[in-house]
């Protein structure tokens, strides 16, 4: 079973919260994708609205755990902040660590990336770094004190999958022992099954579901396909061969003259 | 005194962090607030007292992904 911080988890899907078109369809979607992990983010409330006391009191009835995002931060201070004020709201030591480094790709600042989550592994939190595909930072991670990776396999929301499937074999292989969840970029649940066929422990997931024509089946798709590719992952699959070799026995064919 | 509440400029009698949310209908349940940067927890509001120019955020549970 998944572990994530001594935290057992059924299920490999984590599911975002944003983007769907109702509160009614993004709580199917979460219910169809058979999810016990989703994100959510904190902002500015309004004043005499209680906006955030509907959505919440909704997502609470499932009684799923809560992984809140930092996303939006660009900077150290700005993301331990954010950090802290999540955890005085949600009541969780969890977190899933964006910081921003750029614009338009929404890569994370992996500089700053591992500082904060030096500083706030030291404050007590369980930190899920949103990070690069990239093997020195990875490190850099695990030595700030983090437990859990979370690669991008391409930019936030791009759908575009897997870009760099070289990069992903080596960080998975790198580090055999230690938790990795595929996070940004999936648009499709090949996608997903491709990646959990690498030996990657579990997705994150949103666009690619809240933007889907129908995004509870989508929801279920991606399920489904995430349970492939873990199975297809234990089950060894077959390597490809450069020449065709016949399925059906040789020794036998009858020969006709 | 003048406070910067969320972004936007606010004039208030208010003195401490709490009744600054009541007086701004800030009525939420689910709040985390900081003020100049800094969190000041649900249960420290009460005896948090603002000063002139203070910053405060006030956020809530959104949608994120």
């Amino acid at each position: 079973m998944l572990k994530l911080y001594g935290v057992e988890i059924s299920s490999r899907l984590m599911l975002g919260t944003a983007q769907y078109s109702s509160p009614a369809i993004l709580i199917d979607a979460i219910k169809a994708s058979q999810t016990e992990i989703i994100t959510v983010s904190l902002r500015r409330e309004m004043s005499g609205v209680k906006s955030g006391d509907g959505f919440w009191s909704l997502l609470r009835s499932l009684g799923l755990r809560v992984l809140p995002n930092t996303a939006g931060c660009h900077t150290v201070k700005e993301a331990v902040l954010t950090a802290h004020m999540a955890r005085d709201i949600f009541s969780t030591d969890w977190v899933k660590l964006e910081v921003i480094g750029n614009h338009d790709t929404l890569q994370p600042d992996v500089f700053a990336l591992v500082e904060a989550a030096r500083i706030l592994t030291e404050d007590g939190f369980k930190v899920f770094p949103y990070t690069t595909d990239d093997l020195v930072v990875a490190e850099r991670l695990l030595e700030a004190g983090c437990e859990v990776l979370m690669p991008w396999c391409a930019p936030i929301g791009s759908a575009m999958g897997p870009m760099n499937l070289h990069a992903l074999r080596s960080i998975r292989g790198h580090f055999p022992g230690i938790v990795m969840i595929v996070d940004a970029g999936l648009g499709r649940p090949s996608h997903a099954a491709a990646v959990m066929e690498l030996g990657f422990d579990a997705v994150l997931l949103n666009t690619a579901v809240a933007k889907a024509g129908d995004p509870v089946a989508m929801a279920q798709a991606f399920a489904k396909a995430v349970d492939a590719g873990y199975l297809a992952h234990h089950a060894v699959v077959l390597e490809p061969r450069d020449m065709a070799v016949p399925s059906t026995p040789v020794i036998g064919r009858a020969v006709f003259t | 005194m003048k406070l910067i509440v969320n972004g936007y400029e606010h004039e208030v009698s208010a003195q401490s962090l709490e009744a600054l949310l009541r007086e701004l209908a800030f009525e939420g349940e689910w709040l985390a607030t900081a003020v100049n940067s800094e969190l000041v927890r649900a249960n420290e509001r009460k005896n948090h007292a603002l000063k002139d120019g203070d910053r405060i955020e006030i956020l809530t549970p959104k949608q994120g992904g």
